[in-house]
């Protein structure tokens, strides 16, 4: 009953046919409504999904067409969805915070004519746009709170469009099924819109074939089955959702559960413990800040308990996922700390029954990620993007570590290009750039190679390994590579630092400016009986900066382990006196450093430190909360940081 | 708002007049409330609007006038009596047991619908299950309503105070009341939260046809959603109308803004 389904269910809509035929009585998807979970099994979404198709038909979606859909993660995305795909037309997948004019670029561009919903707010904001976008002519919504006195032409309830398609497809018995035949594997299956940072999103075009091909490579790679439960709980108009509860969901047969909202999401995920399960670091981050906090309110006994079993997990538990030899004491302690500690925490965090964790989008600090694999969470990386349909590259089980992102997965080649480039040809690549050529041609070569925009390299066990946006990286006046954001983030995983600033591009060596994160030195300063007066005094405390230094060596240490970026070693750093901030343009406003500007804005100690001083006066101008300015100055000390070998031998 | 169909007065107070001693806290006032409107009281601290409410649900009895609801005065109203007539309330500062979860609350509203004895609840016999199990469905419908999924079993005392305010909202609902007053609902709230606060009386109005009587010394929340306002000030009446009416009368203006002297 397990296996992969047959090659021939080769489009969304004739796997979901597939599985009515293999496991129509088994849970397709689940929803918690008035509290309570309620099931629908695969016959009766196949039900869900034909009504809504035969209902869209006779509003006159037609093949080729798009159709938005905005809407949280509710069952009826996911019948959406397969209905406009089994008529051939093409599912858009809109976020609910989008502005009205995102909207207005995306239906203008995709031509959209008929829009899904959730609620009264989308449907006041599509309605808002209707005179800019032209030619929206039917918005379907599904929650119909607030609605009752609109009386637009164009709107019907997604109850009222159900009910149209029953009656018609009694009437045209067989226009469905003949209309889900017609869809080849070779067509587009679905588009998503990328937020680019710079001028409109772009529509990526998916084919049934590219979506197929990824979410089996995925489900074969972690073995899924139809036992399988996930957590809905991303925006469903992200590739990443579309791949994990909707594709993946389709091609193995398992169950797919909607939170019942927004807040409600760990309390969900109790209940159900998913067994497949994605977050962004950030979300593992608050988690472990959350137990975190939790434990420090504790009772001793709880605490002391937690912090023995603690490192006994941090010794033991990593070995053990990874089958490596470990000693019988130590099993029997870990098994004497998973009964008191690791099993009563992973169910607190909803993940007592999950097999594989995946994590992706940025880097993942090392604390971090050793502390879920130490509970035995089987927490890896995977690489992938919207244009790659998610997975190129998966961490298998057994060969994990915080800082590569695994090897190529099946079907997967990749190259280096010259200026370091990642370059991936995979069965998974995007079409095309919806009416872009000119887009689609710059990431993509005429031999199907994709332009990832990412840097890396394979290390020796050809276990591909991140580091910066292939533009930010710049070289050292030796040639070797220099790679900001990665020596950054190795920085940034320490606790005691807040943001870092490497320098380095087209000099002989590389430098570093860093900035304390105030709360954890605070503390550490006060647990030393050390006092200080504020950020620019704590800042400038010889014991700190000894704090600081240690941070870098090992952070130098680590990179002395990788033969490209050795020559990227912190020679000298400084810690800053005043915090960068979005106000003084230090910062965006998404928190990343503006590498360019703190050079500029700060070049006095930039010369300091490349000009071998040991410490320098600078002056600069502040802006407050309330718009005034001030300054703040102080004489910085400048440190060398020591260096280490390179290693031939890779982490 | 326009298209909701305004239907008789169900509500209609008559001369009213109370004192405690010497303070004369209403003075001959008198207003009707029809169904399905809202209905708002305002006036500066201190102008009777609690008082008024008081009076509507048998909490304070009137030395002078009559109130009629759904035609029928009675003389000895008290709270009780209200509720099971149909009048639902909450309250300024908050009538919930804060020990107890969101849902337990909420159950506390429906207390009133529900018929099965003290001694078959305790056991948990058959019919008692069958009417909580009942009950508890309404509930969770109200839950959703107001979006407050997530602290079903959260201990009310360690909410924040703007969703306190929605469950004693909650609460209320709960008994399913004809006529809901509210008793300055935005007080104490943030922008955002008077914001959620004035779609959700909306929305109770146009989704269950609840009648709103509601009180609030906040000008300009209150004008955007009601139908018709009344004006108190130390304890008269000063103006009635729809709120433009209101807006430009000059009693209203200067109880309000003041008067140059």
């Amino acid at each position: 009953m397990n296996g992969m389904p047959p090659t021939t269910a080769d489009t969304f809509p004739r796997l979901l046919a597939h599985h009515v035929l293999v496991r129509a009585e088994r849970p397709a998807i689940r929803e918690k409504d008035l509290g309570i979970w309620q099931t629908w099994n695969w016959r009766q979404v196949a039900g869900e999904v034909r009504a809504l198709a035969c209902g869209l038909a006779t509003q006159g979606l037609k093949r080729g067409d798009h159709v938005a859909i905005i809407g949280a993660n509710r069952p009826w995305v996911t019948w959406a969805t397969a209905a406009a795909q089994s008529l051939g037309a093409i599912p858009v997948g809109l976020y609910q915070d989008a502005t009205a004019p995102e909207l207005v670029y995306v239906f203008q561009n995709a031509e959209i004519r008929h829009a899904i919903v959730e609620d009264q707010e989308q449907v006041d904001k599509v309605l808002e746009i209707k005179e800019q976008a032209g030619q929206i002519a039917h918005i379907f919504y599904d929650d119909p709170r607030g609605l009752r006195h609109y009386t637009q032409p164009e709107l019907m309830a997604l109850t009222r469009l159900k009910e149209l398609g029953r009656d018609f497809d009694a009437a045209n018995a067989g226009f469905i099924d003949a209309e889900v035949a017609k869809g080849k594997p070779g067509d587009a299956a679905a588009m998503f819109y990328t937020s680019g940072t710079t001028g409109n999103p772009k529509g990526v075009v998916h084919t049934y074939a590219a979506l197929i091909d990824r979410a089996r490579a995925g489900c074969e790679l972690e073995r899924l089955t139809d036992a399988e439960e996930v957590l809905a709980y991303l925006p469903p108009a992200w590739i990443g959702q579309n791949i994990f509860s909707y594709a993946q969901a389709l091609v193995a047969g398992f169950c797919v559960n909607c939170p019942e909202a927004a807040g409600t999401v760990t309390v969900d995920m109790r209940e159900i413990g998913p067994t497949y399960y994605f977050a962004p670091p950030r979300v593992y981050e608050n988690l472990l800040t959350s137990v975190t906090i939790r434990m420090e309110d504790a009772g001793q006994v709880k605490r002391g308990m937690f912090k023995y079993f603690m490192g006994v997990a941090g010794r033991v538990g990593g070995r053990l996922l990874d089958g490596a030899p470990v000693s019988l004491t130590d099993r029997v302690l870990y098994a004497l700390g998973d009964l008191c500690t690791y099993g009563p925490l992973r169910n607190a965090l909803g993940m007592s029954r999950v097999r594989v964790a995946y994590t992706a989008g940025e880097a993942i600090g090392p604390d971090l990620f050793r502390f879920y694999r130490s509970l035995g969470i089987n927490l890896k990386q995977l690489y992938g993007s919207t244009e790659t349909a998610v997975f190129v590259c998966v961490q298998p089980d057994g060969q994990v570590s915080a800082d590569t992102v695994g090897p190529p997965l099946v079907g997967v080649e990749l190259k280096i290009a010259e200026n370091g480039e990642l370059m991936i040809k995979s069965p998974g690549l995007l079409k095309e750039y919806y009416k872009n050529p000119g887009a689609t041609a710059e990431v993509l070569t005429n031999d199907g190679w994709y332009h990832s925009g990412d840097a890396g390299f394979l290390d020796a066990q050809g276990h591909l390994r991140i580091i910066d946006r292939a533009k930010d990286v710049g070289q050292l006046a030796n040639g070797a590579m220099f790679a900001p954001k990665y020596i950054e983030n190795k920085l940034k995983f320490f606790p005691f630092i807040k943001e870092a600033v490497a320098l380095g591009d087209r000099r002989e060596m590389v430098c570093a400016l860093i900035n304390i994160e105030m709360e954890a030195v605070g503390n550490w300063a006060e647990k030393r009986g050390l006092s200080y007066s504020g950020y620019v005094d704590l800042a400038g405390q010889a014991a700190v900066f000894e704090l600081i230094r240690d941070c870098v060596e090992k952070v130098n240490a680590d990179l002395a382990q990788e033969e490209k970026l050795a020559d990227s070693q912190i020679r000298r750093f400084l810690i800053l006196h005043k915090e960068l901030d979005a106000d003084d343009g230090e910062l965006t406003r998404t928190s990343k450093v503006r590498r360019g500007f703190v050079g500029e804005k700060f070049s006095t100690l930039v010369d300091a430190l490349y000009g071998g001083k040991s410490e320098q006066y600078v002056k600069t101008q502040v802006k407050f909360e309330d718009g005034r300015t001030g300054e703040v100055s102080a004489t910085l000390k400048i440190m060398d940081a020591k260096t280490f070998p390179a290693s031939r031998k890779a982490a | 708002m326009s298209e909701r169909d305004i239907g008789e007065v169900i509500l209609d107070v008559r001369n009213i007049s109370l004192s405690f001693g010497g303070v004369k806290a209403l003075q001959n006032i008198s207003f009707d409330v029809r169904e399905h409107e809202v209905r708002a009281i305002i006036g500066p601290n201190g102008a009777g609007k609690s008082s008024m409410l008081n009076c509507i649900n048998g909490v304070y009895h009137p030395q002078g006038g009559e109130i009629a609801f759904l035609g029928e005065v009675r003389s000895d109203m008290n709270t009780h009596h209200a509720a099971e007539s149909g009048i639902g309330r909450t309250f300024q500062n908050l009538a919930l047991f804060k020990g107890m979860s969101v849902i337990d609350n909420l159950m506390t509203g429906r207390n009133l619908k529900m018929k099965t004895g003290l001694l078959a609840q305790a056991l948990h016999l058959g019919p008692a299950r069958a009417e909580e199990v009942r009950e508890r469905k309404f509930v969770e419908h109200i839950i959703d309503f107001l979006e407050i999924q997530a602290y079903r079993k959260t201990p009310v005392g360690r909410l924040p105070y703007g969703l306190q305010k929605r469950v004693d909202l909650g609460r209320a609902l709960a008994g399913e009341p004809r006529l809901l007053l509210l008793d300055e609902p935005m007080a104490g709230m943030n922008m955002e939260e008077k914001q959620d606060m004035c779609r959700f009386v909306l929305d109770i109005n146009d989704e269950f046809g609840t009648t709103i009587v509601l009180i609030e010394h906040d000008m300009s929340v209150v004008m955007d959603i009601s139908d018709r306002v009344v004006v108190l000030d130390y304890g008269s009446k000063i103006g009635d109308g729809t709120p433009d009416e209101v807006r430009s009368n000059p009693e209203v203006i200067k109880a309000y803004l003041g008067e140059s002297h």
